[in-house]
C-alpha cells in the first residue's frame, strides 16, 4: 500500500487528474518567475552587464592597443576579453538566484508553496529547472552576443579571432554555464540562509571578497587553495587566467562540486527544518 | 477529519505545544480557541506539515499530509501570517499554486469570484488591504476544493460584511460535509460560528467540548438575587463552596448555588426576594475564566475582571 492510499478513500478530488507532479511544479515555478517584475529586471541587467562591459573592455583595449605595455599585449586574449563582462554580471545572476528563494521566505510565500507541494524537494528542483532554462539560455545567448560584438570592436588592430579559433567556442559556452552555476549557488545560499541580505552577503564574500584576501596569505597557501575557489575554478573553465593550475575541465569539475554541495545542503535545509 | 495525537512542539527550552490530543470531525465547524501565544498557529502549522512535531502525530483525512498525492484536495489552509509574494498579482499567485496540483485555471477565476476579488485580481497583492489579503488567503485555501479546511484567524482585518461572509462560508463548507477548523481569539465570533470548541492555553488542552457545554461548564451557577434583605441572605448563603458578592445596593451575585436552593433558603428564613435569576455566562467570560492561568502575556497591572476570585465574599461596596 502506498502512503497516499492511507488517505480515506471517499475523498475524490474535485478536478480530474489532480496530483502533484514534478512537471506541474516546474510549470508553477515558471508562472512565479515570469510574474515578478523584479526577477525580469535583474535578468535584463545581467544580460546588459555581460554584453555591455565586455564591449567596453574590447573597445578600450582596441583604442589603447598601441600604448599598451608589451607584457599586457603578450597576455592579451581576445576571447577572454570579449567575455570579461561576466566578472560583473555574475553578481546580478547570483543575486537573482538568492532572491528567487529568499524572496519567498521574506514574504511568507514559501509557506504557500510548501503546503501546495508538501514533499518540498519538487519545489527546489522546480526552481532550479526554471532558473536553468531561463537564466542558462539568457546567459549563453548573451555570452555569444558578447563574443561577436567584442570581436567586431577588436577588428581594428587585427586582434579579432573567430569562433572556430582554438578554445573560443568552449570559452563562450563555458562563460554562460559559469553564470548559470553562480546563479544556482546563489539559489542554494538563499535556501540555506532564508534571508536576502545574508544570502547576497555570503555570495559576495564567496566570489568577490575571499579570493583577494587569499592573495594576502603566503604564496604557498594561496597557490594551494586559491585555484579551488569557485570564482577561480570557474575562470579556469571559461577564461584564460594567468598561473592557473587547473585545466578548463578540472575547473568545471571543481565548480560543479561547489554547486552540488551547496544544492545538497539546501535540500537538507529545506526538507529537515521547519518552514 | 484531523487527528492530533500527543502532539508536542519544543523550540529549544520553550514548549509551544504540549501533549495535545484532539480530533476535528467533518460536517461541523470546530473552533480553535486560545489566547495569543497559546500554540494555535504552531499546531496548525504542524497539521499542514510546515513544522515537524517534536513528539506525537498529526493526520489529515487519515493520512500524513505530506504523503497526499493531491494535497490541495485534502487540505486547504489560510495561515495567519500572509503567505503571498507582495509583488505578484492575486491571479498569478493563485494560478501558480493551482498549477502544482493540476487544478484547472478556470478554478482560479472561480475562487477569485467567490471571494469577491475579481476587480483587483490583476493588481499587485502588495497594495491589498488586510481584508483583501484575508480574502485572497481564503481563495487559496479553497482552490483545491479541499475536504478539510484550516483557517487561522480568518476574520482578522475584515469589516462586518466580510465577517458575516466568512461565517456563512464556514457554515456552508461544514454543511457540505467538510472538516472545518477555525482558530480565533475572538470568543464571540466562535460562539456564532462554531459548534465544537477546542480550547488551548500555553500549548495545553483546556477543553474539547461543544460551545453550549463550554459555557455551562465555565459559568457554574451564577445567580443574581435582588432582595431588600440581601445582607441577611448573604450571611445565610456564604459557605466554603459558595461565594456571594454585592453588585448593587440590595442586589447580590451568588456562585455555587442554584436559583432553587437560594429560593428555598429565603423561604425557610422568611426573607423577601424581588428577583432571582440564573445568569448565563457569555462564551467570553467562560473563556477568560478557563484560560486565566494560561494567558502567557498578561498586561501588567490589569487583572481579568471576570475572574471568580476577584469577588470578595463579603463586600458591601456596590461594584
Amino acid at each position: 500500500m502506498t502512503a497516499a492510499a492511507t488517505h480515506s478513500a471517499d475523498i475524490r478530488p474535485a478536478f480530474p487528474g489532480m496530483k502533484v507532479t514534478q512537471a506541474r511544479v516546474i510549470k508553477s515555478e515558471w508562472t512565479k518567475f515570469r510574474s515578478l517584475r523584479s526577477t525580469k529586471i535583474i535578468l535584463l541587467v545581467s544580460i546588459i552587464l555581460t554584453i555591455g562591459v565586455s564591449a567596453l573592455i574590447c573597445a578600450v583595449t582596441a583604442s589603447h592597443w598601441t600604448r599598451l605595455e608589451p607584457g599586457d599585449r603578450a597576455s592579451f586574449n581576445a576571447v577572454a576579453s570579449s567575455l570579461n563582462g561576466i566578472l560583473i554580471s555574475q553578481l546580478a545572476v547570483g543575486v537573482l538566484g538568492v532572491l528567487l528563494i529568499s524572496g519567498e521566505y521574506a514574504t511568507g510565500m514559501i509557506r504557500a508553496s510548501l503546503t501546495a507541494a508538501p514533499k518540498r524537494l519538487p519545489v527546489l528542483w522546480g526552481k532550479i529547472a526554471v532558473f536553468a532554462g531561463v537564466v542558462g539560455t539568457a546567459s549563453i545567448v548573451s555570452t555569444f552576443v558578447s563574443f561577436f560584438l567584442g570581436q567586431a570592436l577588436l577588428t581594428g588592430h587585427n586582434l579579432r579571432v573567430g569562433i572556430s579559433s582554438p578554445g573560443a567556442l568552449r570559452m563562450v559556452i563555458a562563460a554562460g554555464v559559469y553564470l548559470l552555476l553562480v546563479g544556482i549557488i546563489g539559489m542554494a545560499l538563499g535556501c540555506l540562509l532564508r534571508n536576502t541580505a545574508a544570502g547576497i552577503s555570503s555570495l559576495v564574500a564567496l566570489f568577490f571578497v575571499i579570493p583577494p584576501i587569499l592573495g594576502l596569505l603566503p604564496k604557498s597557501w594561496s597557490d594551494k587553495i586559491g585555484p579551488y575557489l569557485p570564482a577561480n575554478a570557474g575562470e579556469a573553465f571559461w577564461g584564460h587566467p594567468e598561473g592557473s593550475h587547473l585545466s578548463p575541465w578540472v575547473g568545471l569539475a571543481v565548480l560543479c562540486a561547489w554547486t552540488a554541495v551547496a544544492v545538497a545542503l539546501a535540500a537538507v535545509r529545506l526538507t529537515r527544518y521547519d518552514a | 477529519m484531523i487527528e492530533v495525537h500527543n502532539l508536542t512542539k519544543r523550540y529549544g527550552d520553550k514548549v509551544a505545544v504540549k501533549d495535545l490530543t484532539f480530533t476535528v470531525r467533518p460536517g461541523i465547524v470546530t473552533g480553535f480557541l486560545g489566547p495569543n501565544g497559546a500554540g494555535k498557529s504552531t499546531t496548525m502549522r504542524m497539521i499542514a506539515g510546515l513544522d515537524a512535531p517534536t513528539e506525537g502525530t498529526v493526520s489529515v483525512n487519515g493520512g500524513r499530509y505530506r504523503d497526499a498525492s493531491a494535497p490541495m484536495a485534502q487540505l486547504g489552509i489560510l495561515l495567519e501570517a500572509r503567505a503571498v509574494h507582495t509583488s505578484r498579482s492575486a491571479y498569478n499567485h493563485l494560478l501558480a499554486l493551482a498549477q502544482t496540483n493540476g487544478i484547472p485555471s478556470r478554478r482560479v477565476a472561480e475562487v477569485i469570484d467567490l471571494v469577491g476579488l475579481s476587480e483587483v485580481a490583476k493588481k499587485r497583492v502588495g497594495g491589498f488591504s488586510l481584508g483583501m489579503g484575508q480574502r485572497l488567503g481564503v481563495a487559496s485555501a479553497l482552490l483545491g476544493d479541499p475536504q478539510t479546511v484550516i483557517l487561522d484567524e480568518p476574520v482578522n482585518g475584515l469589516d462586518p460584511e466580510g465577517i458575516l461572509w466568512v461565517r456563512n462560508l464556514l457554515k456552508g463548507l461544514a454543511a457540505e460535509g467538510r472538516t472545518v477548523f477555525v482558530s480565533s481569539h475572538l470568543m464571540s465570533e466562535m460562539a456564532l460560528t462554531a459548534q465544537r470548541l477546542i480550547v488551548v492555553g500555553r500549548g495545553q488542552l483546556i477543553a474539547d467540548t461543544t460551545v453550549a457545554e463550554f459555557v455551562a461548564q465555565a459559568s457554574g451557577n451564577v445567580v443574581v438575587v435582588r432582595s431588600p434583605q440581601s445582607s441577611e441572605l448573604r450571611e445565610l448563603l456564604v459557605s466554603p463552596d459558595v461565594t456571594v458578592s454585592a453588585i448593587a445596593p440590595g442586589q447580590i451575585e451568588v456562585h455555587g448555588l442554584s436559583a432553587e436552593q437560594i429560593g428555598d433558603v429565603a423561604w425557610e428564613n422568611r426573607l423577601r426576594i424581588h428577583e432571582l435569576s440564573t445568569q448565563q455566562a457569555s462564551l467570553e467570560e467562560a473563556f477568560m475564566e478557563l484560560t486565566r492561568n494560561a494567558v502567557e502575556y498578561h498586561a501588567h497591572g490589569v487583572t481579568p475582571s471576570h475572574s471568580a476570585d476577584d469577588r470578595p465574599v463579603t463586600s458591601g461596596d456596590p461594584r
